[in-house]
């Protein structure tokens, strides 16, 4: 297992050096540049050199490339060209919102999906299974921002209630943090759970099938013992998969609902670095998305071996 | 009630819809099975002896169902009358595994992937017993020795990947036996196995019985296996008894035309047959029977009242019973001597 872990890591590094140049090119082939962004349309084409002579954005691309990722390489992602502020810190900062709001996400929609999906599987075809199944399919096709709009405009208008928009760390005020977290993240976890839901219900559907459960049955096993201890644990592999996808792309910043409810997350980050063709912003984000995205699934793979004896990776 | 387990005019629904009525995949069926008895049900792929089987236990899903009418009563080891069909889900949780077990067909799928064979023997007895883990893991091991697996206490830590089909249906036997069951019932038990495991396997059955109070419902299609672990056979076609006798009387005073076309199947190794010997047609669709025999279709001998009126089970001599007009002058359905 160890060895395991230590290759995947190292599979990380190619990937993320393909990355890294996939990035580099596309920001700089997109129109528009950072300094006819940050001058606006009565640029005059001196005044654009100037700014690039400035930030070292007259360089040879092969250059401007290696001068970034030897940043990189020793810990310094550089500075934004916009704020001048550091990437690096900034970007930890907002990938903790980032992780909070996936956390709370994940774990809202696990606790909406797995009994829901379970359920509709033991009542197939009854009342019930068909309610999930609408549920379902409207949680996997509603989007997100337009969930989020009609759940502001229903409690501001029937409560009065206003989400709060200014941004407060969990570490600073637990209370308020959690109130402002709460509805983007009641959103994401019932826009997640659509899915989970569809894929719990067929997976445990397809396990309730095996020989194995009518044997657990013939034993004497209560149908409660049958379904958490038997049914679930064959039928999580799917489902973990499913959840592991969900949550990595989720970690690389839920961009539409935290523009919505401004939250200050790696997703905003890397919106506005793009609108403000912040170059190094963007690269540094989309470099450290990619990481995280490879590393959950990591886990995800590294899990498979707890959950099923027979993977095994030694 | 003497016996261990009565069947009386069993009938299996199958599930269409509301408003259409089901089909009956089993009918009229009437079997008793005595304690330390072994019984075979022999029978071709979809005939309804093993949905048969599992409504014993109760384990008939939807859209399966015990038809009205039904009766399945089981005496159990307190000497207690049971009615299964129409048990709550308790009272059958109380009676699988602990007073009935089961064996199935495929041994590399009937065990749970995810847990070692340990926690699933465990599982048989905590589920019945309160024992402690100590005592539990020594029933195992006790019972896996019994079984004649090599290596017992290193294969209660394997998972069923690890083990061969033989070793799987092994460790089989060891969660139905382990509660020492008053009825086992073995599903085709070696039919998914090579014939030097199925040898070794009915050996082992055979053997087990001398020392277990239990008695044996053989489901088959292998007329070989009957002969060599049972005393007495009912032959199922279409979702009905057409024969039923002691194991001698069924190989030697074969009466219904379909049990001497099954044993005109059976291979044999003397070289004289050219070709193997098949009984013609396939089996019909329940649902979709025609008026008379079942059998009418496949049969040789098919005479005009066969197609006319579906004759009854009648017994044609003490203990020998057969449902075909040839015998016993026949009688209709419904007016024979009811058995």
């Amino acid at each position: 297992m160890r060895n395991y872990i230590v290759r995947r890591l190292l599979q990380l590094l190619p990937v993320l050096l393909g990355i890294s140049i996939v990035i580099f090119a596309v920001l700089r082939l997109i129109p528009g540049g950072f300094a006819s962004g940050m001058l606006g349309i009565d640029a005059t084409p001196e005044l654009i050199a100037q700014v690039e002579a400035r930030y070292g954005l007259d360089q040879p691309a092969v250059t401007q490339y290696l001068r970034w990722m030897s940043g990189v390489l020793h810990g310094d992602f550089g500075q934004s060209f916009r704020s001048g502020a550091a990437i690096l810190p900034e970007m930890m900062t907002r990938f903790g919102v980032t992780a909070e709001l996936t956390i709370l996400a994940a774990v809202i929609s696990w606790c909406i999906a797995l009994p829901l999906g379970i359920l509709a599987a033991v009542k197939r075809n009854t009342m019930a299974d068909r309610v999930v199944r609408v549920a379902a399919l409207l949680g996997v096709s509603v989007p997100g921002f337009a969930l989020s709009i009609l759940v502001i405009l229903f409690l501001s208008l029937a409560f009065n209630y206003y989400p709060p928009l200014d941004y407060v760390g969990f570490f600073t005020d637990p209370g308020k943090n959690l109130e402002i977290m709460a509805l983007p993240a009641l959103i994401l976890g019932a826009s997640m759970s659509g899915s989970v839901m569809r894929m719990t219900r067929s997976s445990v559907l397809e396990i309730f099938r095996q020989d194995f459960i009518k044997t657990v049955r013939a034993k004497g096993a209560s149908e409660w013992v049958t379904i958490v201890r038997h049914v679930l644990r064959n039928a999580l592999i799917p489902i973990v998969t499913l959840v592991g996808m969900q949550i990595g792309s989720l970690l690389g910043g839920a961009v539409v609902i935290e523009q919505i409810f401004s939250l200050p997350g790696l997703g905003l980050m890397t919106l506005t670095g793009i609108n403000n063709r912040d170059y190094p912003v963007v690269q540094g984000c989309v470099l450290f998305i990619a990481f995280i995205y490879v590393l959950v699934n990591l886990v995800v793979d590294i899990l498979y071996a707890y959950i099923d004896p027979r993977i095994s990776y030694d | 009630m003497t016996n261990l387990l009565e069947m009386k005019d069993l009938s299996i629904d199958l599930y269409r819809g509301k408003k259409i009525p089901p089909v009956k995949l089993v009918e009229g069926v009437n079997l008793s099975i005595r304690k330390k008895q072994n019984f075979g049900v022999v029978g071709e792929s979809g005939c309804g002896k093993s949905i048969t089987c599992s409504s014993i236990m109760g384990l008939l899903s939807f859209p399966l169902s015990v038809g009205k009418g039904s009766s399945i009563r089981f005496l159990d080891s307190e000497d207690q009358e049971v009615e299964i069909a129409g048990l709550s889900p308790a009272g059958l949780r109380r009676l699988r595994g602990k007073e009935i077990s089961m064996i199935f067909q495929e041994p590399m799928t009937a065990l749970d992937p995810m847990y070692t064979i340990e926690s699933q023997i465990a599982e048989a007895l905590s589920f019945h017993t309160r024992m402690t883990k100590a005592e539990i893991h020594d029933a195992a091991l006790e019972m896996l020795r019994k079984v004649k697996i090599p290596r017992p206490d290193q294969i209660l830590q394997d998972y069923p990947h690890h083990l061969s089909g033989g070793m799987l249906q092994r460790v089989m036997i060891a969660i139905a036996l382990i509660n020492n069951p008053r009825l086992l019932i073995a599903d085709e038990p070696t039919t998914a196995l090579d014939v030097t495991i199925q040898a070794q396997i009915l050996d082992l059955m055979n053997e087990l019985r001398e020392s277990y109070d239990t008695s044996v419902i053989m489901i088959t299609h292998d007329l070989g296996v009957i002969a060599e672990t049972c005393e007495e056979v009912a032959v199922f076609y279409a979702g009905q008894v057409v024969e039923q006798a002691s194991v001698e009387a069924i190989f030697h005073e074969t009466a219904h035309p379909y049990s001497a076309g099954l044993l005109r199947s059976v291979t044999s190794l003397d070289g004289a047959q050219k070709e193997l010997y098949t009984i013609r047609g396939a089996v019909p669709t329940a649902g979709n029977f025609a008026p008379g025999c079942r059998f009418a279709d496949r049969c040789d001998r098919c005479m005009d009242v066969c197609r006319e009126r579906a004759p009854a089970l009648c017994e044609i001599a003490p203990g020998h019973l057969c449902r075909c007009w040839l015998h016993a002058g026949g009688e209709d359905e419904g007016k024979g001597v009811a058995v």
